[in-house]
């Protein structure tokens, strides 16, 4: 089974929520997606166990070229520019779509690697976890968090953990998940990013439930809003300093609150039995 | 005119809230809200909006059945396994790059484009606002935040106004780059925690990549005084100055329940008043008014 953790809002607890499902539960394989800001190995510092660098294919426009400028025509990203004499290639733009290798009469388009990160494997105690780190620099997190995903093994409970916002890399993420935890805050912008998260799941014909992380907080709008819509909330978790700073240390909660363990156990049950369904 | 871009890395540092602040404490600026695909912003500064236009930000393939012989080649060449086993075009992955209406045999497939989000241009009381929102599940984020920051900088100009702040996304990818390329400084709004260190660092080295000049705030530097310290040395010797601490209070939460700023909610409050000193020190290192 594969199991995304989302929210719209950033800091609303993924991490925390994916990590700790995560040392609850056996047999597990905990997929950091957030490649921007990949959080998750620091709440387990695990051995790594091996690493290695991902690259993004771009255009590479050799000598045959006679400047037709049919490569740029075709580039829906303004990837390739051709001026009298020159053919100029912005990497950050391309999407590697392979595109201007195809439109090019003379053959003149190769392609070259540009690094945009690293992928890293890693165990603790049985569990282990695949992250990406995004070059500094590097505006797109789709392809690596591609790779990242590519490394998935289904003989495993596999927890994605995703990264903010509800545009491609959220959704490059969650595609293909068999349900998607949404955690959330109590407060007006948690429901309000939480809204436009569960309209992307419903398109995207996702199952989903909602955690509420620092119950207490805020206001009851969030368990109305989940009423109405009939979405579960499969947990609270409260607010309380000792969470906080337990999160703030880099320690998941569960391992020093252990009554938690059974609760995102009985979390996991419960997210089979509506996958079931 | 001056631009500052508010930022984090880690989502949930509060952003927005410092971003609301400004706003009120500047008394005159265009805000512009460039987390497109999450914003906030609006739920504390309330703008009328008096100008929205469509963004049609991407394009997506069109697989005409009539025509289609069902050849496979371009779920064979689209490199975004966009194209799905029954010959239709998945919304989610299709990037619109358009190779399959090239390699199409017989010309079964167009581009067609789709309005991907919303652009704004809006009053609030405190000036201006540039805001957008993006269509959820929608890609090209960063051009949408280029928009909004085009907007941002024509109010300016047509008020007067020599100030922009800008609410940043999380994250450090298209949105990002897209919301601090080109500002005269960053203000990254960090926590104290294991997260929110690891994302400053990464944050830091993304503003020194393009040359931007940053600032820090520690918010909720109660939480955790000792990685606050650390946070503080790791500054120092990077030559960042740190511009503030600001405690946990809850008032933070009653406000935006409120739907208003902390400085309107509660000014008198320990954070409405650290978020006071931070903006002297920012308007006195900027030379801003």
């Amino acid at each position: 089974m594969i199991v995304a953790v989302a929210s719209g809002k950033g800091g609303t607890g993924k991490t925390s929520l994916a990590v700790n499902l995560a040392i609850s539960i056996e047999n597990v394989q905990l997929l950091d997606c957030d490649v921007e800001e990949p959080n998750a190995h620091l709440l387990l510092n695990p051995k790594i166990t091996c690493q290695e660098p991902v690259y993004r294919l771009v255009p590479s426009v050799n000598e045959l070229c006679d400047y037709c400028g049919k490569c740029a025509a075709f580039c829906q990203y303004n990837a390739i520019l051709a001026v009298p004499g020159k053919i100029l290639v912005f990497p950050e733009l391309c999407h590697g779509c392979g595109g201007c290798i195809l439109t090019c009469p003379k053959k003149a388009i190769g392609e070259g690697k540009n690094r945009i990160g690293i992928i890293k494997d890693g165990l603790i105690d049985g569990l282990r976890i695949v992250f990406g780190e995004l070059e500094i620099g590097e505006p797109m997190a789709v392809p690596l968090i591609r790779e990242v995903k590519k490394r998935l093994d289904k003989s495993r409970n596999i927890i994605l953990d995703a990264p903010p916002g509800t545009s491609c890399p959220m959704i490059e993420t969650v595609k293909g998940s068999d349900f998607c935890i949404l955690v959330t805050e109590p407060t007006p912008f948690g429901l309000h990013d939480l809204k436009i998260t569960v309209k992307v799941l419903e398109d995207m014909k996702i199952p989903h439930g909602v955690v509420v992380n620092r119950a207490g907080i805020g206001d009851k709008k969030v368990y109305e809003y989940c009423r109405g819509k009939g979405i579960p909330i499969l947990l609270e978790i409260p607010y309380q300093r000792k969470i906080a700073e337990l999160y703030s240390k880099g320690i998941p909660f569960s391992l020093k609150m252990p009554e938690w363990t059974d609760k995102f156990q009985k979390l996991f049950e419960d997210v089979k039995r509506l996958v079931g369904n | 005119m001056k631009q500052i871009t508010i930022l984090s890395g880690k989502g949930g540092t509060g952003k927005t809230t410092i971003t609301a602040a400004f706003a009120v404490l500047a008394k005159k600026a265009v805000v512009a809200d460039c987390d497109v695909d999450a914003p906030d912003l609006h739920m504390l500064l309330h703008p009328e909006i008096f100008e929205t236009r469509e963004f049609r930000g991407s394009k997506i393939a069109v697989i005409d059945e009539t025509k289609c012989v069902k050849c496979g080649v371009c779920r064979e060449k689209c490199r975004f396994d966009a194209i799905t086993q029954d010959f239709t075009v998945d919304p989610f992955s299709c990037e619109g790059c358009g190779v399959c209406t090239l390699v199409c045999p017989v010309n079964a497939v167009t581009l067609t484009e789709r309005i991907s989000g919303y652009a704004y241009i809006s009053k609030i009381k405190y000036g201006f606002m540039a805001h957008a929102l993006l269509n959820p599940g929608e890609s090209n984020s960063g051009k949408l935040v280029t928009i909004v920051r085009q907007n941002a900088k024509l109010l300016a100009e047509k008020e007067r106004n020599n100030l922009i702040i800008i609410d940043g996304p999380p994250g450090i990818g298209c949105p990002v780059i897209a919301s601090v390329t080109g500002v005269d400084a960053g203000l990254v709004v960090t926590e104290p925690t294991m997260s929110g260190i690891h994302d400053l660092e990464r944050t830091l080295r993304l503003l020194r990549h393009f040359n931007v000049r940053p600032f820090v705030c520690v918010n909720i530097y109660d939480v955790n005084e000792e990685n606050a310290n650390k946070i503080f040395r790791f500054c120092e010797e990077n030559g960042v100055e740190v511009v503030g601490n600001i405690p946990f209070n809850p008032v933070v939460t009653e406000a935006m329940v409120n739907g208003k700023t902390v400085m309107e909610y509660s000014p008198e409050c320990d954070v409405a008043k650290e978020i006071k000193a931070i903006w002297k020190r920012l308007c006195t290192e900027l030379s801003l008014r």
